[in-house]
This record gives structure tokens, C-alpha cells and sequence, in this order.
């Protein structure tokens, strides 16, 4: 296999056309995804931190749950080794993306991929994904439709970042901007409940979540996840059999 | 350690680690075509579980105490409603959080 062959496509596919495409896809997410950089923006405000700590999480980590995760839990004066493994844990859903587009961009060149890994956000990948695996639709240039697709979530999240830290103390405290964080998770937990061993994975989760939830140094959380995914793979090979 | 220095220490470590996440099964894609099947299921099932996980004790346990039926479980349920109907996060934010705030004071 050359890794660096351009595309298996043997048609010539537009690079220019492909990044508007990915462009077009993901700007009404983008659009969604705004307050959400506000949000942002404000709780590191709330944490104590400033413009330059916030624009810091907005630029290397790129994860609005584990961002909001971390500054919530910095905020509380948490042990640096509680709120690392908490955003560690968050992100590690983006294993699953990274395995489940590795086959997709495997023609890339590897500097590509390497500089792709870095923007492999929750919008990135649902866009890709669903465009990569849709054969109706005319092919595209994955590259460039993949750097369509990310360039502007990264731009409204730093843009919206920098606008939460500014405008952060006029927010009402009567608005409990906490709960947006869940709220968060919740709506992207529903569309990975596609089967019945995930359902099965994250009522276990949820339910020892909320029973450990006690246990000192946060532990309860990873805890409910291992739980959740050990009980939804032992489930999961009878549902292929049956 | 100064929040200051505790936030950089974070965005440094998670920084990285949420990188090398990313980067896992892309770098190697070249060589490793697909994944190996019986990882495929452990795989697809973190998300589900990690997520359930978060989403559980902030609905049930708002204030470490365990509530059954207050605006954060009505809440809760009206913006799973709204994400299974819409897809949309911007929604199930909005929908949620004038939920909670409306039912905080109407039952508080």
C-alpha cells in the first residue's frame, strides 16, 4: 500500500470543491456549538483563571466536555492527578473515532494524518464519518473535506472562547450554567445508543456512577465506565449469536 | 500551586494525552487496515458508558445527596426527550436549562 497516494478514487476529485463541502456540512453544527464556547469561555472565568489559561484549553486540548470538566473541577481546588484522569477519561471516546476513521484515511500521508488526529473532535468525525460511508453521494477528496469540515468548529471555538472570558461576569447567576455540561453529554450520549449492548453499557455506567458517586477523588465516574463497557461486551457476543 | 499553574500543568498533560488519543489508530492506519474485531465491541461501547457515567450523578446526585424527583430529573428527562427528538445539542442545552431554571422556581 503507498501511503502516499493522493486517493483510491480514480477520478480526478477537486480539492477546492471538497473543502467547501466539508465547510457546508459542518457550519449549521458550528452555528450549535457556539454557546457552548461561551460556556467555555465563562467557567474559566468562574475557575479563577484568565484569558490566556482559557485560550490555552481552547487551543491545546480542544474538548469542550473535558475543558468544562477540568475548569469545573480546578475551580474546586481539586488534586491536579483527579482532574487529569477526569479529562483523560472524557477524551477517551475519541479512541473509538480515531479507529473507526484510521480505514477511511488510511491513504493519507502519515504527516496528514498526524495533523488531522489534532482536530478529530465529536462534530468532525460525525460529519466525516457520515460522508465517508455514504455511497449515494458523489465522492470527495476525504483530505480536504476532513480539513473543511474542522477548520471552522476550531475557529467559532476559539473566536467564542475569547468572547466567554470578556463577557463572562455579565452572565446571571440565576442561569445554571453547570448543568449545561451534562445537558451536553446527554445529547451526545443519545445518538451512540444505536444497539442494545450500548444501552445496556451505559445504564450499567449510569447506574454505578450514581451509587459510587460518594467515593473520594472522583473515582466513581471511571469506575461506572469500566463497569459499563465489561457488562455491555459480556452482552454483546449473545446478541451476535442470537 | 497557584489555580494558574495547576491550569497549565492540566492543559499540558490532558493536552497531550487527549492528542495521543486521537492520533492512536490514525498513525498507525497505514499498517493496520482495520481493527482487530474483538476489539471492535470494548471500542464502540466507551462512549455510551464514559457519557452515561457523566451524565447520571449531575442529574440524580445535583448536590451529593441522591434526588429522585427534583427539577434536575424533570429536566434531566425533558432534554433526553429533546435530544432523542432533535439530535441537536444547541437544543438540549437551551431546552434543559430553561427547564431547570423554570422548574427550580416553580418547586423550589
Amino acid at each position: 500500500m503507498s501511503p502516499d497516494h493522493p486517493t483510491p478514487d480514480p477520478r480526478v476529485l477537486d480539492p477546492a470543491a471538497s473543502l467547501r463541502a466539508g465547510v457546508r456540512a459542518v457550519l449549521p453544527i458550528t452555528v450549535g456549538m457556539a454557546p457552548f464556547g461561551l460556556i467555555v469561555g465563562i467557567a474559566a472565568t468562574d475557575a479563577g483563571l484568565g484569558l490566556a489559561e482559557a485560550v490555552g484549553f481552547s487551543v491545546v486540548v480542544l474538548a469542550g466536555a473535558a475543558q468544562l470538566a477540568s475548569l469545573d473541577l480546578i475551580g474546586r481546588d481539586a488534586p491536579i492527578l483527579v482532574v487529569v484522569a477526569t479529562a483523560l477519561i472524557i477524551n477517551l471516546r475519541m479512541l473509538m473515532y480515531s479507529a473507526s476513521l484510521a480505514p477511511e484515511l488510511a491513504h493519507l500521508s502519515r504527516a496528514r494524518r498526524l495533523l488531522g488526529a489534532y482536530w478529530l473532535v465529536d462534530q468532525t468525525y460525525a460529519v466525516s464519518i457520515v460522508r465517508f460511508n455514504n455511497v449515494e453521494v458523489a465522492p470527495v477528496d476525504r483530505w480536504w473535506f476532513y480539513v473543511g469540515s474542522a477548520l471552522p468548529l476550531w475557529v467559532v471555538w476559539q473566536l467564542t472562547t475569547v468572547l466567554g472570558v470578556l463577557v463572562g461576569g455579565a452572565v446571571p447567576d440565576a442561569i445554571p450554567l453547570g448543568f449545561a455540561l451534562p445537558l451536553a453529554f446527554l445529547s451526545l450520549l443519545v445518538p451512540t445508543l444505536t444497539e442494545r449492548p450500548a444501552v445496556i453499557a451505559a445504564l450499567t455506567a449510569a447506574v454505578v456512577a450514581v451509587v459510587a458517586a460518594p467515593l473520594p477523588a472522583n473515582a466513581g465516574m471511571p469506575l461506572a465506565a469500566l463497569a459499563g463497557i465489561l457488562v455491555g461486551w459480556v452482552v454483546a457476543p449473545r446478541q451476535v449469536a442470537s | 500551586m497557584s489555580r494558574v499553574t495547576v491550569a497549565w500543568i492540566v492543559i499540558a498533560v490532558v493536552g497531550l494525552g487527549t492528542y495521543l488519543v486521537r492520533a492512536s489508530f490514525l498513525a498507525v492506519a497505514d499498517r493496520v487496515a482495520q481493527v482487530p474485531e474483538r476489539w471492535r465491541t470494548p471500542l464502540r461501547l466507551i462512549p455510551p458508558a464514559v457519557l452515561a457515567a457523566l451524565v447520571a450523578p449531575a442529574v440524580l446526585r445535583p448536590e451529593g445527596e441522591l434526588v429522585l424527583l427534583g427539577p434536575r430529573v424533570f429536566a434531566g428527562v425533558i432534554a433526553l426527550g429533546v435530544a432523542l427528538w432533535t439530535r441537536s445539542i444547541l437544543a438540549t442545552i437551551v431546552v434543559g436549562l430553561a427547564a431547570v431554571i423554570g422548574l427550580e422556581i416553580l418547586l423550589g
